[in-house]
């Protein structure tokens, strides 16, 4: 089976135009929704405890807020639903630092009478530790960006590198706002799941730039926007397949990982869809705006094998005992 | 067919997956097994905290047990005797006592005397108050285990974090009651002081506030069996459980369960004289700062053991015994992160993962089946070698799954065929091209290559730095990414390459390139 044949070299860099609005229109919506209605940060990152409970019938939301209100350390606390209408979570923004008021037992206390449940998970996180995490999964993102930024430009060329990055960047904008849009808890999975994001869509820009740098290499044609959409085309297979087979794992992840995983598995499908789109339609149109010289590259190669070639001529003639 | 050194290296690395991830797949009692995280097996994870000002505290306030009980011994007239967070303050009465009131101080690890005339401050040097601070931690992570060690837990982790925070770890913890009694374990200070009641003035304890008791040198205690009933007792215990030497569970004359301690030598002496000293007055056992109990002195108590009587269960002398008997928190311990999750919810974590790994799998490769014949086949080996391969890499280090993990398995699922991917499109160009099945995959190999490593390198960066950066369940998912990415990287490149050069001449045969790349021609 295949789904794009090699004769057609389809006209993307045409198209780019479209798309460059479209990129961009879609960032702008995700920070206004990052700057208004923000992110939702989760006991992870934002300190306060997590109570799942989890009933043998439908849970009594209603009744258990009633129960709770009485009780002094659930004061602000809200109750949603979790998964299914059995479960629900109990979420608070105080914290218990004695270790011996466990705030477990005190659910279970404080719930009696509303039927037979189950208290599956307490998370606890203290104000410290949560900044703690904050500023870790800050650092990560930024500390990822930056080695992959070297690699990048150690690889290939400032150019490509900086253009990944705009494309990088781009996806978990998008990808945040899209947390931000549907109210996601945002907590060290999610972190985890935009860092797998950074790669994943780097590994899909990359093998596009490698592609393009083989092309500028073999080129006759020296025009750079006919490279880019050959080499565009010329992945489009493989992209495609990747993104795809990555989709299907990702989406069930999300359909069937339960609900812990869902928040995690969310921000990888949003990611996987950006990624794959950015590879094409951002990072190459971006390579062509910053006007790469293939010519330029062409003379340089040349005279980088010229350099090679009298080395090589050199240590001959050195070893030969010539010099 | 011929073997070549890449099939051989690809066998091999498929025999040791197979056989090392047998004893986690199959659960033998042997053998080296993955662990499975709390969130996965249910358990409990905290952080805690240690109030290291606290054990400064203590230490002062044992330095000045000390000093009243030389100065009694040594009929030493001593006046003003008291203490703050950072230093004791008395007063010599007899300036010529001095020299041997120094003599003694002097022989106090660590401690500064100022001396102004007949006024004594003793306070601790900077450099004593960081090691008694650090000592604080140890002694807490150690006691922490003891205790844990003895509740019978299988491997408990106990570990410090950062410089003063203690990471505890409790996996395959079932019940409540479980729970509650090593969350109780774990946060006893068990700090048993022997005080003396203040016989002067007890009877006014109802109408004193604690500022007024303490002008007196005394503070107010709880009873615990009634926590109406108070206690006034000198501030200055008569000695502390860490002259305990051992605790373990008695029975009284009514056959209810009881503490009986021993004390060291010192310990002893200390009791012995005081209890010699101080025979129809009150002696106050205190535990965590409440009266246990508070008998009169009879006689002098020699021999240095004594009780703890209280309203418990044998379970709960018993911990409380493990207590005692591992030590004292020198410092208290507060909580800083808590995380449990019960069995149940680990089991339905498993359940939902394991779907949706079987689910995503079974979907990758019929799909590779489809789109690329044999070529696809020859992928899905691939794949599942990798999976074996990753089981057995974490079997062999013990790392910890955890759903985090399970996830990064189901991503190298898809991420892992990509390499494949890559190259079954260059070989399928390749022939489109017309050059030979040989050429065509040499080539196509040879021109994979590099975008293959270029992206898994980066991958494997964001994996390095999640790891370094992670916490927890976090860790595990870098950990299950990087083993899936080295691992591709024999399986994907390395493994399918020998399978193409073994089958090359097959291939060339049947001129089938439907059956074994899925495309006409």
């Amino acid at each position: 089976m295949e789904f794009f044949k090699y004769t057609k070299t389809f006209n993307f860099m045409g198209k780019s135009k479209l798309a460059i609005y479209l990129s961009i229109t879609v960032v702008i919506l995700s920070y206004l929704l990052l700057l208004t209605k923000g992110l939702n940060y989760g006991v992870d990152f934002a300190g306060g405890t997590i109570v799942q409970v989890k009933y043998d019938k439908v849970a009594p939301i209603d009744e258990m807020r009633e129960k709770l209100k009485s009780n002094e350390l659930f004061k602000d606390s809200s109750i949603t639903e979790f998964g299914s209408v059995n479960e629900v979570v109990i979420r608070m923004k105080t914290t218990t630092s004695d270790v011996k008021i466990d705030i477990g037992d005190v659910t279970r206390e404080a719930l009696k009478g509303t039927g037979n449940f189950e208290i599956r998970r307490v998370d606890i996180v203290g104000p410290k530790v949560g900044s703690e995490l904050k500023e870790k999964g800050i650092m990560s993102l930024l500390l990822a960006i930056v080695g992959i930024l070297v690699y990048v430009a150690f690889r290939f060329e400032w150019r490509f590198a900086v253009a990944s990055i705009v494309a990088l960047v781009h996806d978990v904008s998008i990808a945040l706002g899209a947390i931000s849009l549907v109210g996601l808890d945002v907590n060290l999975d999610v972190l985890a799941a935009l860092l797998t994001i950074l790669g994943y869509s780097l590994n899909d820009t990359i093998i596009v730039f490698d592609r393009i740098r083989e092309g500028v290499v073999k080129a006759k044609n020296l025009d750079l926007t006919d490279i880019i959409n050959e080499s565009v085309t010329r992945t489009l297979a493989r992209t495609t397949l990747t993104s795809l087979t990555t989709f299907f794992v990702v989406f069930t992840l999300f359909m069937f990982g339960g609900e812990i995983i869902h928040p995690f598995a969310f921000t990888l499908l949003v990611g996987v869809i950006v990624g794959t789109y950015s590879s094409i339609f951002v990072a190459s149109p971006i390579l062509l705006k910053f006007g790469f010289d293939v010519k330029g590259y062409h003379e340089k190669l040349a005279q980088k094998a010229k350099r090679e070639a009298e080395k090589n001529r050199m240590r001959q003639q050195f070893e030969s005992g010539t010099i | 067919m011929k073997l070549n050194y890449r099939i051989v290296i690809f066998g091999l690395s498929i025999i040791f997956g197979i056989a090392f991830s047998m004893p986690s797949l199959l659960q033998t009692d042997g053998g080296k097994k993955v662990n499975l995280g709390l969130d996965l097996q249910g358990g409990l994870h905290m952080l805690l905290g240690v109030k290291t000002d606290e054990a400064i505290k203590s230490r002062i306030k044992s330095i000045a047990a000390s000093i009243k009980h030389f100065s009694e011994r040594e009929d030493i007239l001593i006046d003003a005797l008291n203490f703050d967070e950072s230093s004791v303050k008395f007063t010599l009465l007899d300036i010529d006592d001095m020299k041997k009131m120094k003599d003694f101080l002097s022989k106090i690890d660590g401690a500064k005397i100022v001396s102004n005339q007949e006024e004594i401050s003793v306070e601790l040097t900077p450099k004593e108050i960081e090691k008694t601070k650090q000592e604080a931690v140890s002694q807490a992570i150690e006691t922490i285990r003891n205790r844990l060690d003895q509740f019978g837990l299988s491997e408990p982790v106990v570990a410090r974090q950062g410089k003063d925070k203690i990471l505890v770890q409790l996996a395959g913890i079932k019940t409540l009651q479980e729970e509650q009694r090593a969350r109780e374990l774990i946060s006893r200070a068990a700090k048993l002081e022997l005080m003396a009641i203040d016989e002067d003035r007890v009877g006014r304890v109802n109408v004193m506030s604690p500022a007024d008791a303490a002008s007196y040198g005394d503070v107010i205690l709880p009873d615990v069996k009634n926590p109406n009933i108070k206690h006034l007792v000198h501030e200055i215990p008569i000695l502390d459980g860490g002259m305990l030497t051992d605790a373990y569970v008695g029975f009284d004359q009514n056959n209810r369960p009881q503490i009986n301690f021993k004390l060291n030598s010192e310990g002893a002496e200390i009791f012995g004289d005081f209890t010699g000293k101080n025979v129809g007055k009150h002696l106050a056992v205190v535990l965590d700062g409440k009266v246990y109990s508070a008998p009169v002195i009879n006689e002098r108590i020699g021999g240095g053991s004594g009780q703890i009587s209280g309203d418990y269960t044998i379970m709960e002398a018993k911990d409380l015994a493990i207590a005692l008997r591992s030590g004292a928190l020198l410092a208290p311990i507060y909580l800083m992160e808590k995380r449990s999750v019960g069995p149940s919810l680990g089991a339905d974590s498993i359940k939902a993962s394991m779907v949706a790994l079987i689910g995503g799998f079974v979907l990758v490769i019929v799909f590779m089946m489809i789109y690329y014949r044999l070529a696809g086949v020859i992928a899905n080996i691939a794949l599942i070698a990798n999976l074996f391969i990753i089981l057995a890499v974490m079997s062999l280090f013990g790392a910890t799954l955890t759903l985090p993990g399970m996830a990064g398995i189901v991503l190298t699922v898809g991420m892992a065929v990509d390499a494949n991917v890559i190259i079954s499109e260059r070989i399928r160009e390749l022939i489109y091209q017309g050059v030979s099945i040989h050429k065509a995959i040499e080539e196509g190999y040879s021109n994979a290559m590099r975008a293959i490593l270029d992206a898994n390198i980066t991958t494997l960066i964001a994996s390095v730095v999640l790891y370094a950066y992670g916490t927890g369940a976090i860790k595990g998912f870098a950990i299950t990414m990087s083993i899936g990415i080295l691992a591709s990287m024999l399986t994907a490149i390395l493994g399918t390459h020998g399978i193409y050069q073994m089958l090359e001449k097959k291939i060339q045969k049947s001129k089938d390139n439907r059956l074994w790349f899925g495309i006409k021609g």
